[in-house]
């Protein structure tokens, strides 16, 4: 086997929770020979530890490849390792790590955001070409964003999830990350496609080269991305990022998304009930290390998942675990669906006259490391990422300046399926200002 | 709002063991995010989201799998093939 694949070791940013020595790959000709891809730890790989960046999966060796990594094999790309996260993709910081966080590659003393943040480290350190991560609320824009590189939360069902490790299924996508629009679009037209072992993908392939062509393209620019809670410095840049896509031909036309005001706690409702559920099944029987059999079941369960659960994924399996019991159903959980559907229902509106919408990814730049501590204003971050997950849209982050000599990202959203849409828009974008 | 008692009781349903010195912290962390969440009544009463959903089906046929070798190789405890729990009784 051949190492003509680039893939530099020096993991000065903590990116990598395991990488192999020399990763084979097949010389196929495939559309990504030889070319480094590093994968999410979320995603199962046959033979080489997945842990989810969790102490409860030590040890863990899946038999059977996630179907992603059977698609990045037959392309001949060169799996080098697996990337570092936040503990099962709970957190925006990537800090949640039993791994020790990761540093962002343009300024080590900030975060690389989250929850895929090693996968973008990985890329902005150039380390890797490409990379895979997971988008719940917002995981693959918001370190695409942070760290100055382009992400990709596809459609809801146009990539399988067959082998991700669930964590909100009726949110999450496995999506690309690159260093250009270009190698996001290569990555996605690997990996897009149905699956019959994940019954919610659709016969929908992705088979698109980006046209940087933009004139009359109509662009939503909603109020509530650039309101209450958005640093003007990230704003203004954005606005900016807009006016070149006006310049080049597009139309901008200014909307509301009036669900966009309880948006964020139907998203923590939905996803920290989900998890409640997702993570019952480490149990210490099937996978991870052994529970000690001395006390009965649940005394010794109890404690290994005190022990060896990190605080955000216990507070967020409570959290579902209340809003879910008795009583409080009606208040939560059934709340947060019908304010789910009302976003969806934004969306498509402000989408049926439109092409995209337009706005920042994230409300700042990084954080530094350790900066956010309190739950809430770590969750508070992510209320510009997490409508498209809610509604079930693609979108793409793709960078567009700097505050503070930090990257800013500009998300381009649109409708359901336009995948091609919001990466012609991010290419038209990116080939101007290069 | 809830109180110590009230997460202590959440925890064990869960099966998550919380110690005492945690407690205080993840009650108030608790309040702080369920006052964030109280901006769900707001929401106008309408449908929850269902839409144009089709079940996925398929007949129910033998295909390739993991061998119980492979499916069971991760577990703690295996006897004849079998994972071994511990007794929950």
């Amino acid at each position: 086997m051949e190492g003509g694949y680039i893939f530099d070791e020096k993991d000065r940013h903590n990116a990598f929770i395991s990488t192999l020595d020399l990763a084979l790959f097949e010389t196929n000709g495939g559309p990504l020979e030889g070319i480094a891809v590093a994968v999410k730890d979320n995603i199962s790989t046959a033979g080489m530890p997945t842990t989810c960046a969790s102490r409860i999966l030590e040890g863990y060796v899946p038999p059977y490849d996630a179907h992603v990594v059977t698609l990045l094999r037959q392309a001949g790309a060169a799996i080098v390792g697996k990337t570092n996260m936040d503990e099962f993709g709970m957190g925006t910081t990537t800090e949640n790590s039993a791994f020790g966080p990761t540093t962002n590659p343009v300024d080590p003393g900030r975060v690389p955001g989250g929850s895929s943040g090693g996968s973008a480290a990985a890329v902005a350190s150039g380390m890797v070409d490409m990379a895979l991560g997971s988008d719940t609320g917002g995981s693959i824009r918001c370190p695409a964003a942070f760290c100055g590189v382009v992400g990709l939360k596809p459609t809801f069902g146009r990539v399988s999830r067959y082998g991700l490790i669930a964590y909100s299924n009726s949110l999450e996508q496995i999506g690309p990350l690159g260093k250009t629009v270009t190698d996001v679009n290569t990555l996605m037209s690997v990996i897009a496609g149905p699956d019959a072992r994940d019954s919610t993908t659709y016969d929908r392939p992705y088979d698109h080269t980006p046209d940087p062509d933009v004139k009359g393209l109509r662009i939503a620019v909603p109020e509530e991305f650039f309101g209450e809670g958005v640093d003007p410095a990230v704003s203004a840049k954005v606005q900016n990022a807009i006016a070149t896509l006006e310049g080049l031909g597009a139309e901008t036309i200014e909307c509301s998304i009036p669900s966009m005001t309880y948006a964020l706690a139907a998203y923590y409702v939905t996803c920290t009930s989900e998890a409640s559920s997702n993570l019952a099944r480490f149990d210490g029987v099937r996978y991870g290390p052994e529970v000690p059999a001395v006390r009965s079941w649940h005394d010794e369960f109890k404690t290994y998942r005190g022990e060896r659960f990190g605080k955000e994924v216990q507070r967020r399996i409570l959290l579902g675990t209340f809003a879910l019991s008795a009583g409080y159903y009606g208040k939560y959980y059934a709340k947060a669906q019908v304010a789910r559907e009302n976003v969806r229902r934004d969306f498509i509106r402000v989408l049926k006259d439109t092409d995209v919408i337009a706005g920042p990814t994230m409300p700042s730049i990084a954080f530094h490391l350790g900066e956010k501590s309190d739950p809430l204003s770590m969750y508070l971050a992510d209320i510009l990422t997490v409508p498209a997950n809610l509604a079930g849209v693609p979108a793409i982050s793709v960078p567009c300046g700097t505050v503070d000599r930090m990257p800013v990202g500009l998300q381009i959203i649109g409708p359901h399926f336009a995948d091609e849409k919001v990466m012609d828009v991010a290419y038209a974008f990116e080939q101007e200002v290069a | 709002m809830v109180n110590e008692s009230d997460v202590e009781i959440i925890a064990k349903l869960a099966d998550i063991s919380i110690s005492k010195d945690e407690l205080g912290a993840f009650t108030s962390q608790f309040n702080e995010i369920l006052e964030y969440f109280d901006i769900l009544d707001q929401v106008p009463p309408g449908e929850e989201g269902m839409p144009d959903l089709e079940n996925v089906l398929r007949e129910d046929v033998v295909t390739p799998s993991l061998s119980q070798e492979e499916a069971t190789a991760n577990a703690g405890e295996t006897e004849d093939g079998f994972i071994r729990a511990p007794k929950v009784m």
